[in-house]
């Protein structure tokens, strides 16, 4: 029962802020991984700085769903008097948006270093060999989706879930 | 694991070392270089490759030894760009790298006073990137003692001299004291590699194995009719490699070749090392069979190679020197041909990518 005491702010709230928090995370760790790579592989093979900031636009989409998501949550927030606000109803949208956020930070996150990794090796590749770049982009984009996968389940989580409303 | 941290501190240099890589000359520029008629055909070749205008401000008629110091010049630019934008432990890891050098620098130093030559010569002909403050003292030493606490005491290299028994510096002395130091270092930076662990170190694990075999190997043939004691040979094997241990004993009893030949058989790598069939060095065939350091040439090349098909560890930066020191022996060689017109040796080297 002590978990009923907490408040469902609590819980939305931080679920608000891992969703936003994770997804940026992830998305940073890989920007910086491919964009350590570029920058050193550009140096010998300068024809490489262009193409290869698809990889860093993939890692930046990340974040943009935490963004999303972020809004599409705090759009459920409403200020309410203590008293009125321990109804069933809230709880549950205390629960989905922590939930909700915690599903689409990690996914985010995993998705973000996943990206990452590929994109700085897809970096070295073509400076190798250009033949090379188009084929490792495809492992990217299937790495990208798990993002959106989050994305879908956090909607899906959440979406029944109603506006915080005082007990009538 | 090693691929979430590795970019943070060494990314930028692991994409700079590849780039290097990437230019290292492959069959074709050599094909072009065999097909050259005269040096200054070498150097035009040469200007179209990554080297670009090395050579450009050298007085024509060139010396092979000019494009050896030129392109050795180049390497060491690039391997102390390297290593000043190096942060711990990849600047460590690199510094381990020049210790080699530094050790060869000290021999040089001290048998170059032991013949009495001038010391600015002997400075002159040290390798560049084993160069170390304290060089020139090393002139006036005259045995071990005071060798260390002198001069030795400061350097890196300090803890592989307290390894050394013999106290008078003459002239078996000294390869017995380049070999028990050059085993110190080799064990130190074996156990350093397998400190830092993970990709580096089972790559580096291998190279170094392979590299103390070879010295026990090449060891042991050199000690044939020499004054060296079986005792005092197997002190300077180092301890490690696949030879390590039953192979080492057996090689400290071994006679000549054919024993060698016999013990070092069992492992099935080293098998075709002792084949002296005459066999085309990669392409085009030539007269001779390939020499036992030949072929341990070509198989450290191997193995450099292999270390470019994984990403985010250190062992390239290894591989990148040594295949560019591989690199600049084979230009040497060819342009020795070439100078000394004798054609049908020319294609006896070892081909990279």
């Amino acid at each position: 029962m002590i978990i009923l005491t907490a408040s469902p702010y609590l819980w939305a709230l931080f679920g608000i802020a891992l969703c936003i928090g994770l997804s940026v995370v992830g998305a940073a760790w890989g920007i910086f991984i491919t964009g350590s790579s570029i920058l050193g592989g550009a140096v010998k093979a300068p024809r490489i700085k262009t193409k290869n900031l698809i990889s860093i636009i993939f890692c930046e989409v990340v974040a943009i769903y935490g963004v999303i998501m972020a809004i599409v949550f705090s759009a459920k927030l409403q200020n309410i008097d203590s008293k009125d606000l321990y109804t069933p109803s809230n709880y549950f949208t205390g629960y989905a948006l922590f939930w909700g956020g915690i599903t689409v930070g990690f996914c985010n996150l995993f998705c973000g270093i996943a990206v990452g990794i590929t994109g700085s090796t897809a970096a070295l590749a073509d400076a190798q060999d250009p033949a090379l770049f188009v084929k490792i982009l495809v492992v990217e984009i299937f790495g990208s989706i798990l993002g959106l996968f989050g994305l879908i389940i956090g909607l899906l989580q959440t979406g029944r879930a109603g506006e915080f409303a005082a007990a009538k | 694991m090693e691929a979430l941290y590795f970019n943070v501190s060494d990314g930028y240099l692991e994409g700079i070392v590849r780039g290097y890589k990437s230019a290292i000359l492959n069959t074709t520029h050599y094909l072009n270089l065999t097909q050259c008629e005269t040096l200054d055909d070498l150097k035009l070749q040469l200007s179209a490759t990554d080297y670009g205008n090395f050579l450009a401000n050298e007085p024509s008629p060139i010396a092979a030894s000019t494009i050896h110091e030129k392109a050795t010049q180049k390497l060491v630019d690039e391997f102390k760009y390297v290593r000043n934008n190096a942060m711990a432990p990849l600047s460590q890891f690199l510094d381990y790298l020049t210790y080699a050098y530094m050790i060869d620098n000290v021999i040089l130093l001290i048998t170059g006073t032991l013949h009495e030559r001038d010391t600015n010569e002997l400075l002159e002909r040290c390798h560049p990137l084993g160069v170390f403050d304290t060089m020139p003292a090393l002139c006036v030493a005259t045995n071990v003692t005071e060798l260390y606490e002198t001069v030795m005491v400061e350097t890196p290299l300090a803890p592989y001299f307290q390894k050394i028994s013999v106290n008078d510096i003459d002239e078996l002395n000294i390869e017995i004291i380049r070999n028990t130091l050059y085993k110190a270092y080799l064990e130190d930076f074996y156990d350093y590699c397998k400190r830092i662990g993970g990709v580096t170190g089972e790559l580096m694990s291998e190279i170094l194995e392979f590299e103390a075999d070879r010295r026990t190997i090449n060891i042991t043939i050199n000690s044939f009719d020499t004054e060296l004691s079986r005792d005092d040979r197997a002190k300077l094997f180092p301890n490690l490699g696949k030879l390590y241990p039953e192979g080492h004993m057996k090689l400290a009893r071994a006679d000549c070749l054919d024993h060698v030949k016999a013990v070092v058989e069992v492992w099935v790598e080293y098998r075709p090392f002792f084949d002296t069939t005459l066999n085309s060095f990669g392409g085009a065939a030539t007269s001779e069979a390939k020499t036992l350091d030949d072929r341990f040439f070509e198989y450290e090349v191997h193995l450099n190679k292999l270390t470019f098909q994984q990403q985010f560890h250190y062992a390239i930066f290894y591989a990148f020197l040594k295949l560019k020191e591989q690199e600049i022996r084979n230009i040497l060689w060819i342009a020795e041909c070439i100078s000394q017109g004798q054609k049908e040796k020319i294609n006896n080297y070892i081909a990279i990518f």
